[in-house]
Formats: C-alpha cells, sequence, structure tokens
C-alpha cells in the first residue's frame, strides 16, 4: 500500500480538525453577534433587533450543534491515533482539554439552552446574560485549546522527564500566556469574526438586494410589497452592514495581529517562515516574494515578484536584518537534533501562505466595498447588471474567509513538520503504536463520508432558515405550546412562535423554540 | 486517602453523571418515535430534552477529559485499543446530536419524521455500544507491555484487533442492559417531564420494562448462585430496586422511579469501573497481569494532579449548581395533549 498508517492517520486528523475549525468560527461570532443584537434590543426595544436577534440565534444552534459533535471527536483523537503522544504530554494536554470542558464546555452548552428556551422563564436581564455567558464561554475555550497548539508549535513551562520519556507541566499560567498563544488567539477570534461575518453580510445584502420579501413571499427587488416586507428589506440591510464591517474590521485585525504573529514564530520556529517565503538562503535586506513561478524547490525562480528588504520588515521589524534561509537551518537543526530532514514541504508552506492573506484580504475588499455603496443608506443600483451579477455571487462569500482560515491552519500546521512537539517529538513517534492501516482507513473513509453528510444537511438548514420570512412576532401569551400543532400545514407551523417581549417594559407569554 | 485514589473516584463520578445524564437523552431519543403517535407529540418528546442534552453531553468531555489528564496512560491505552468502536461511538454521537438539533429548525413535517428516525437509531446505537465497552473495560484488553493493544498481520487482523472485545457474550449482554437502563430511564424522565396521552404511555412502557428487567436480573442470580460463582449482590439488589420503580411508576410517582432507575445505573457502572480496583488495576492485560495498568502506573504526575484538583475545585460546583438551576427555571412540564385550534 503507498499509502502508510502515518500519512492515513496524519490526513485523517487533518480532516476531522480542519472540518471542525469551519464550525468554531462561526459559532464564535455568531454567539457575539447574537448577543450584540439581543443587547441592541433589550436596549432600544426595536423590534427589528428582537427578529434579528431570533435569526441569528437560530444559525448559531444549528452551526453551534455541528461544533459540538465534531468537537467531541477531538478530544477523543489524542488517544485513538496519536496515544504516544497522549502518554508523553499527558501532563500538558490532559489537564488542558479538561479545564476546557469544565470552565467553557459546560457554560457554552447549559447557558445555550437557557437561552434558547428561557424566553419567558427568565427575568429579562438575567435572559440576556445567559447568551452572553454563552458567547464568553467560547473565547475561554478557544484560548484554552489555542494554548495547546500553541505548546506544539513553541513547548513553554515544562520540564523533560527523560526517565519517563515524558513532559511535566511546571505552570499552567505559563502554558497559557506562550508568546504563540498570546499572538495567535487574537489572530484566530479576527479570523473567525471575518468567516461569521461574511456569512451574515451574505445572508442579509441576498435578502436585501436579491431575494427580497413582497407581498407574495419571496421575489426580486420592485415587486409590490406591504409594509412589514419593506421593514424586513431593512432588517436584512442592516445584518449585511453588520456583517460587513465584522469582516472589513477582522480582517484589518487578521493582517495586525498576524504580522505580531510572523514576527513571534519567526523566533521560535524560523524554519517556518523561511519556508512561506521559499527563502533557501540566509539574507541580510531580505525581499518579500508576492508570487514566484519556478520557485519554490530550489535554485533560481523562472519569475519573481518580489518588494525588496519587506520580508526582513515583516519578519524582524528592520529593513537590513538578517533573514535566516532554509539551507542554513537544515544544518543547524541536523548539528543540533542529528541527521535527518528538518525543512518542511516547502511549496505547500509558500502557497498556503499566499493563499490565506490573498483570499482573506479579497473578502475584507468586497466587504470594504459593499459598505462603501451602502454608505448612509445608499441604495445598491440593482438595475446595472454588473451588480446583479455580483450579487449573484454572494453565496460564494463566506467561502473566502472558510478558505483564508483552512490555509492558515494547514500552513501553520505543515510547516511545523517534521515536529509533533517543536524540537522534542517527531509527528512519527507519536502514532498509536498499535494502530494499522486498514483502521486509519476505515476512520478517515467513516469520518469523511458522516462529515460530508452533515455538511450537506447543514447548508440546506441554513439556506431554508435564511429565506424564511424574520417571524412578525404576532403570536401572542397562550399559543406557545400548541404552536407545532400545526407543524405540517407549511406555513409558519415551525415559525418561532417567539416573541418573549414584543414592547420594551411588557411582558408576554410565549416561547423562541415551540418547534421541539 | 492520596491524590490518585481522589481522582480515579472523581473519574468514576464523571462517568456516572454522564451515564445517567446522558442515558435518559438517549432513551428518550429511542423513545421519541415510538411514544409520540403524531409529529405534535414527537415534539413534545423530544422537547423534554432539548434544553438540557448538550449539557448533559459535556460530562463525557469532562469525563475523558479528566481521565486523560490524570491518567494519561489509562486514556491512551483505552483509546488506541478500542480505536473503531469509539470512532463509531463518535459517528452515532454526531448524527444523534446534528438530529436532535436540526429537527426543530426547519418547517417541514418529513423532515422532522426522518430526524426522529436517526435520534432514535443513533439513540439505540450508542447506548448499545456503551454498554458493550463497559463490560470490555470490567474484563481487561489485550494489553502489551507498552500498555497497548497490537496486532500483526494485514489488514483483517488489523480491524480484529479492535474489533475482537466487542465479539463475546457478555459485551452482547451488556448492550441489552445497557439499551434496557436508557430506555428505562427515558420512559421515567418522559412521565416525569410531561402532561397527556404522553405521560400515559411513558408510564406504561415503564412498568413494562422495570418489570421485565426485575425478571431477568432475578433469574441471573439465581443462576449465579446455584452455579456458584458467588452470590449475585448487585443484581438481587438491582432487582430489586427494579420491582420498587415498577411500583412507583404504576402509582405515578415518576420522579421516585426515575431516581432508582439512576440508582440502578450509576451502581452498574460504578462496578463496571472499579472491577478491578481492589488490585488497583484500572485497566487489565489479559495477556500478562503484569502489564496491566494499575492507579500507581497510569497516573499523571503530582503536578498536573494538584492542577486539575485546583480547577475541578473551583469549576466543578458551580458547573453543578448552574447545570441545577437550568433544570430548575425549566421545570415546567411539556404538554402532549392537542390543543383545539
Amino acid at each position: 500500500m503507498a499509502l502508510d498508517v502515518l500519512d492515513i492517520t496524519r490526513l485523517q486528523f487533518a480532516v476531522v480538525t480542519i472540518y471542525h475549525y469551519l464550525f468554531v468560527p462561526l459559532s464564535i461570532t455568531l454567539a457575539a453577534v447574537t448577543a450584540g443584537l439581543h443587547t441592541a434590543w433589550h436596549r432600544t426595544g426595536r423590534e427589528r433587533y428582537r427578529r434579528l436577534t431570533l435569526l441569528v440565534g437560530k444559525l448559531l444552534l444549528v452551526t453551534f450543534a455541528v461544533g459540538v459533535v465534531t468537537g467531541l471527536v477531538q478530544e477523543f483523537q489524542f488517544g485513538l491515533g496519536w496515544s504516544d503522544f497522549a502518554r508523553a504530554y499527558g501532563d500538558v494536554f490532559g489537564p488542558t482539554l479538561a479545564i476546557e470542558g469544565m470552565l467553557a464546555f459546560f457554560l457554552e452548552a447549559t447557558f445555550l439552552g437557557l437561552w434558547y428556551f428561557g424566553w419567558d422563564r427568565l427575568p429579562r436581564r438575567l435572559h440576556l446574560a445567559t447568551i452572553w455567558v454563552v458567547a464568553v464561554g467560547t473565547l475561554i475555550s478557544a484560548f484554552v485549546i489555542l494554548a495547546a497548539n500553541a505548546f506544539m508549535q513553541n513547548p513553554v513551562a515544562y520540564t523533560w522527564d527523560a526517565e519517563r520519556g515524558r513532559a511535566r507541566l511546571d505552570s499552567f499560567l505559563g502554558l497559557m500566556t506562550n508568546p504563540v498563544n498570546l499572538a495567535a488567539f487574537p489572530h484566530t477570534i479576527a479570523g473567525a469574526a471575518m468567516l461569521g461575518g461574511a456569512l451574515l453580510l451574505a445572508v442579509g445584502a441576498w435578502r436585501r438586494w436579491v431575494h427580497v420579501p413582497t407581498a407574495s413571499g419571496l421575489g426580486e427587488p420592485g415587486e409590490p410589497e406591504d409594509g412589514d416586507d419593506h421593514e424586513q428589506r431593512l432588517a436584512f440591510g442592516t445584518l449585511a452592514r453588520v456583517g460587513a464591517w465584522l469582516t472589513l474590521s477582522g480582517g484589518a485585525l487578521t493582517a495586525l495581529t498576524g504580522d505580531v504573529l510572523g514576527k513571534v514564530m519567526t523566533q521560535v520556529q524560523p524554519m517556518k517562515m523561511a519556508a512561506a517565503e521559499a527563502l533557501y538562503t540566509t539574507t541580510a535586506g531580505a525581499p518579500f516574494s508576492i508570487f514566484a513561478i519556478g520557485r519554490p524547490g530550489g535554485g533560481e525562480p523562472f519569475f519573481s515578484l518580489d518588494v525588496p528588504y519587506l520580508l526582513s520588515v515583516l519578519a524582524v521589524g528592520d529593513p537590513t536584518a538578517i533573514v535566516q534561509g532554509i539551507d542554513d537551518l537544515q544544518a543547524q537543526y541536523a548539528a543540533q537534533f542529528g541527521p535527518g530532514d528538518y525543512a518542511p514541504v516547502v511549496w505547500m508552506a509558500y502557497w498556503s501562505f499566499r493563499a490565506m492573506i490573498g483570499i482573506g484580504m479579497a473578502a475584507a475588499a468586497i466587504a470594504a466595498a459593499y459598505l462603501w455603496a451602502t454608505r448612509r443608506g445608499r441604495q445598491l443600483p440593482v438595475g446595472n447588471r454588473w451588480v446583479r451579477r455580483a450579487l449573484r455571487l454572494l453565496p460564494v462569500l463566506p467561502l473566502l474567509p472558510a478558505a483564508a482560515g483552512t490555509f492558515g491552519w494547514v500552513f501553520t500546521e505543515t510547516a511545523r513538520q517534521p515536529w509533533l512537539a517543536f524540537g522534542l517529538t517527531r509527528t512519527e513517534d507519536g502514532i498509536s503504536p498499535g494502530l494499522t492501516a486498514g483502521e486509519a482507513l476505515a476512520a478517515l473513509a467513516a469520518f469523511t463520508v458522516v462529515y460530508g453528510v452533515i455538511a450537506v444537511v447543514w447548508t440546506r438548514l441554513v439556506l431554508h432558515i435564511t429565506r424564511q420570512d424574520l417571524d412578525t412576532g404576532a403570536l401572542s401569551g397562550g399559543e406557545r405550546d400548541d404552536a407545532d400543532g400545526h407543524g405540517g400545514d407549511g406555513h409558519g407551523g415551525d415559525e418561532p412562535a417567539a416573541d418573549g417581549e414584543g414592547a420594551p417594559g411588557g411582558r408576554r407569554q410565549g416561547d423562541l423554540a415551540p418547534s421541539y | 486517602m492520596d491524590l490518585v485514589t481522589v481522582w480515579f473516584a472523581l473519574v468514576v463520578l464523571c462517568w456516572v453523571l454522564f451515564f445517567v445524564l446522558e442515558g435518559f437523552d438517549f432513551g428518550v431519543g429511542a423513545l421519541a418515535p415510538l411514544l409520540g403517535r403524531d409529529d405534535h407529540e414527537r415534539s413534545a418528546a423530544v422537547r423534554t430534552i432539548g434544553p438540557f442534552w448538550d449539557g448533559n453531553e459535556v460530562w463525557l468531555v469532562a469525563a475523558v477529559g479528566v481521565t486523560f489528564a490524570a491518567f494519561p496512560d489509562w486514556y491512551a491505552a483505552l483509546m488506541s485499543g478500542l480505536f473503531l468502536p469509539f470512532v463509531l461511538v463518535l459517528l452515532l454521537l454526531a448524527g444523534r446530536g446534528v438530529a436532535l438539533e436540526f429537527r426543530g429548525k426547519h418547517a417541514g413535517a418529513a423532515w422532522r419524521r426522518r430526524c426522529d428516525a436517526w435520534l432514535a437509531a443513533t439513540s439505540l446505537g450508542v447506548v448499545a455500544l456503551f454498554g458493550a465497552l463497559l463490560t470490555v473495560l470490567a474484563r481487561g484488553l489485550a494489553l502489551g507491555a507498552d500498555g497497548e493493544v497490537t496486532s500483526a498481520g494485514g489488514l483483517g487482523a488489523g480491524f480484529a484487533r479492535t474489533l475482537a472485545p466487542l465479539a463475546s457474550w457478555e459485551a452482547l449482554a451488556g448492550a441489552v442492559v445497557a439499551v434496557s437502563a436508557a430506555l428505562l430511564l427515558g420512559a421515567t424522565f418522559i412521565g416525569l417531564r410531561t402532561t397527556g396521552p404522553l405521560r400515559v404511555r411513558a408510564r406504561r412502557t415503564a412498568v413494562v420494562v422495570a418489570g421485565v428487567g426485575a425478571g431477568a436480573l432475578t433469574v441471573v442470580a439465581l443462576v449465579t448462585a446455584l452455579v456458584g460463582s458467588g452470590p449475585a449482590v448487585l443484581e438481587t439488589g438491582a432487582a430489586a430496586v427494579l420491582a420498587v420503580v415498577a411500583l412507583l411508576v404504576a402509582r405515578r410517582r415518576e420522579a421516585a422511579a426515575f431516581a432508582g432507575t439512576a440508582v440502578v445505573v450509576a451502581a452498574g457502572v460504578i462496578a463496571a469501573l472499579t472491577a478491578q480496583i481492589a488490585d488497583g488495576v484500572v485497566l487489565a492485560s489479559t495477556l500478562d497481569p503484569a502489564w496491566s495498568l494499575t492507579l500507581a502506573s497510569a497516573s499523571a504526575t503530582d503536578s498536573a494532579l494538584r492542577l486539575i484538583s485546583w480547577a475541578g475545585v473551583l469549576v466543578l460546583p458551580g458547573v453543578v449548581a448552574y447545570q441545577a438551576f437550568s433544570y430548575w427555571v425549566l421545570r415546567q412540564r411539556v404538554a402532549s395533549e392537542r390543543v383545539a385550534t
């Protein structure tokens, strides 16, 4: 068999982790936006915010569910495929995962249930607080788990116990404040804002300009509409601008934090950053390669577009600074760790790094263009053929930050190779010794199929939810529990009968989730 | 008592909480399409666990997390040695969680019917697997000197490595017992959390399951005693409690019946996880007793244990408190009666 158990297990881990990390950043952003919209409604009492809260909250619930079930897999993965890693780093990863669960997951899961089902059961302020607890929980969980990843990038706060062949954790605080984590956490959260923002921008702009509510259901702009249709269009317009601002500011923040992370990474893993630039020779005043043909792979590029001195600035912060090249680092590591190949796959590092930046910045640029075109309540010229064509591409928009984030993680993880924990344990030494290629292949196939089905169903459901009318909030007391009694009749049986409080101050009976 | 022993007890406690709390979620999931005669009733049945299942499932995260943190070698041996069964558990749990959370977010009744079918199938599957796995834990795995289950040979042998432990009569019995226990937990929980026809049917189901369970356990206890492998204390006790549970349900004392069932489930899980703890063994090697994982050999370092102790002391009481609060806030029964419209 061409693929050996190590390759298959790495691929299987990559598949489940990349997939999981498509839904996590969405949940992080959707939780924060739901909390923000709920707060806006709480403060202003404006109906528009309540309806948007319900819409984004629904998107949050279905996304969160996928994040939960795929996140559970992550916790088992360290033992399933990488039991020798789990033995060697149990002291570091065990407490980290346990504390993440105790501190963050319980908060998120319990309070999301309380928020969704607690509309008429909790005092208003307490109910508002529950969704904020969820939002904070997602951030805690991201911080703690990124600290575990940062340890693999840059092992800190441990003592190596040579006798037992394992790491002993010295300081949990030290583990959490790993410089890589302090730089990677804001970078990751900013990336999450871009992905969640792009989804909301796509949904909002689609329903504001393309598939708009009209008197006869959904239709094209310009068809007759009643008063509520107009209000709905404006609400979706608000959603689109919220999403666009998140994408744009997230983009700006990923650039800033990415610069910091790059400098930290140049210090702790110079090989990774040299691979990102395909820089083979140590250079003073190194140029930054925009793109190159013929490189990477060594030798002179066939064609290369460079910005002079920029790499030295990005890596060290000084245009004349020396940036170490792959060849020198290889020689240095061979002397330090013994003979072996210490360079990652350079073309993968080079191109994933460029794809991450290019695609991410494209998403931010689209958000900026949208904000500019709709500034101060301006109408998009939907009569224009090109504008209409551009709007038709909206569903693709969330895929851009998703791809950028994925390329970022592919870069981070593959350009760390051959190390599992940098400088300590090689990837081939972490795998479960008993694991066979057949088992690993079966797991890879099973996860791929099941995750694929879940992705299709999730997409269908998100499309369905975003096509619904924003609920009118017309249901009042007493209709709560029978709201799903007419669920099958095609109109609104499953609409949120929710109203919580329709008017500020006044409390009505109602429930967000009669559908259960 | 040293920290290692304390953490072994806490690991067992987390697993007990998971099996009891998720046990009724699995039971409700399996029973919803059976007890609910139409869309409305099925929705009401699923709604009894709607706000809670996710928080309950986090006890699995906690259980696996503290097992990893306190006993890394136990965690590593279990996951790697039961690779394929655990992959299957994870896939079934994924299907179940998604079915539960997706079912109510779509307007179509056909959508909900499909979700309910998935929910029932995955709930039953995951409970059966967990039941089988518990018996495997009690007996031990074919651990080598390095704490791993290894196999020589090609593709077929590779599959047999981690599936073989499940191919036994004990594992089958464990699966049957676990499914029955989950059904009983689910039925008493639905009885406790609903009003209307659903409650009536849930009660009837509970009486039958508890009665049959008590009878079967009595037979097992008698056979064990007659064959002479010692007095079957656990079986006898469980049979007695289940008989009481059947009586309580029949008298509409669902809360007490649910509590009684939970006690039986907890006792079963504790018995499985502590089967060989008298010798200090957390996971026995069926090849050579010298290769068994013990409290001492599988545990993390003192510093890691102290760290999670602090975290546990500071965080877990709060978790228990707010989870209890969520049950209390959402304590109102779900109506399954049809309201004239």
